[in-house]
């Protein structure tokens, strides 16, 4: 199978490149991810994230053949050939696949992604109402893989600023909880023109989501909850 | 290397524009929708037609509220096209305050054409 890769090394090279590979693949073969390690058994300078191998770690994210997407969950029979690879886009490059993802998660964390209750704690659990419970459906799943954020424009032109669709899935996940007892200052710290306005519903974060999450949907919420708790 | 200052999220203005562009959005629309209706009710909108419209007061008065839809509309649109691109804050400002005297200039420019007389 052929490959085009993405190769940069900041210490040796110039400027990135892109590397032809054509290797043979095992019948056993049916994700991105195994035909990328028959690559890394070829050139073993060849260098990217991968952990679970199925889906959950979020580490294998990558641009494949123009699209944001988990090389793990990624079907070879659905990819035309030369498969092309990138680093996410938007991201520093630290070395050929791999990003820097520190203004990620930065991001991240600057909605406190942790329930805020100063109760103290019940003896078990703190319980919630099955269907209050059922709110955080389609939140909750995040692996932070970063594939939504790093095909948002309004993420690339402000990554500083805009919290960007995985923060902003997160940031909507605390509101709906009806165990926190912040929603005031949740909304607050997301109610200037930049951290949730950004967001022109371009979409392209629904698009690329390899766990199928919305956070268009997150974020229209979050709005209409900021608008109704002022008019 | 300087050290970039603290970045603070606190003006507490982000939802009022985006509710802005929505109503102004519905109230452009709604003068459309009238002004498709009065041409198609006469079937085509001519010069004596346009005159007589003109010389009544209500359509002078939504014709500015539709001016002033559109106007502030294109300040938050074009507004996010300042925030979006460009970066550094004195460039932005100026911009701003460009775009801002043009807009102003246009409603100036509508009340005399709507009420400027002969
Ligand atoms: S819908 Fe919003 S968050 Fe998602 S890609 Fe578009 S601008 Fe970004
Ligand atoms: S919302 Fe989807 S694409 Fe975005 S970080 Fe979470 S799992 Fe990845
Ligand atoms: S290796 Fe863990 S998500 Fe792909």
């Amino acid at each position: 199978m052929k490959f085009r890769i993405y190769r940069y090394d900041p210490e040796k090279d110039a400027k990135p490149y892109l590397q032809e590979y054509d290797v043979a693949l095992d019948p056993h073969d049916r994700m991105l991810l195994d035909a990328l390690m028959r690559v890394k058994a070829v050139d073993d300078t060849l260098s990217f994230r991968r952990s679970c191998r199925e889906g959950v770690c979020g580490s294998d994210a990558m641009n494949i053949n123009g699209k944001n997407g988990l090389a793990c969950v990624t079907n070879l029979l659905e990819l035309k050939e030369p498969v092309e690879l990138r680093p996410l886009p938007g991201l520093p490059v630290i070395r050929d696949l791999i990003v820097d993802m520190s203004q990620f998660f930065k991001q991240y964390h600057s909605i406190k992604p942790y329930l805020v209750n100063d109760e103290r704690p019940p003896e078990k659990e703190r319980l919630q109402a099955p269907e209050d419970r059922e709110e955080l459906d389609g939140l909750y799943e995040c692996i932070l893989c970063a594939c939504c954020s790093t095909a948002c424009p309004s993420f690339w032109w402000n990554p500083d600023k805009f919290v960007g669709p995985a923060g902003l899935l997160a940031a909507y996940r605390f509101i709906a909880d009806t165990r926190d007892q912040a929603v005031n200052e949740r909304l607050d710290n997301l109610e200037d023109p930049y951290r949730l306005f950004r967001c022109h519903t371009i979409m392209n974060c629904v698009d690329v989501c390899p766990k199928g999450l919305n956070p268009t949907r997150a974020i229209g919420k979050i709005r209409e909850i900021m608008v109704k708790r002022a008019v | 290397m300087t050290r970039a200052l603290r970045q603070a999220a606190g003006a507490h203005y982000g939802w009022r524009d985006w509710l802005v562009q929505r109503v102004t959005a519905v109230v452009m629309a709604a003068y459309t929708v009238v002004v498709l209706g009065v041409a198609l009710w006469n079937g085509g909108i001519d010069y004596p037609l346009w005159k007589a419209l003109f010389a009544c007061g209500a359509w002078k008065l939504a014709t500015f509220v539709f001016m002033l839809a559109l106007t502030w509309h294109a300040w938050v649109g074009v507004r996010d096209i300042w925030m979006d691109y460009v970066k550094p804050v004195g460039v932005r400002l100026a911009l701003e305050v460009l775009t801002l005297l043009a807009l102003a200039a246009y409603i100036g420019w509508t009340m005399q054409i709507l009420w400027g007389g002969k």
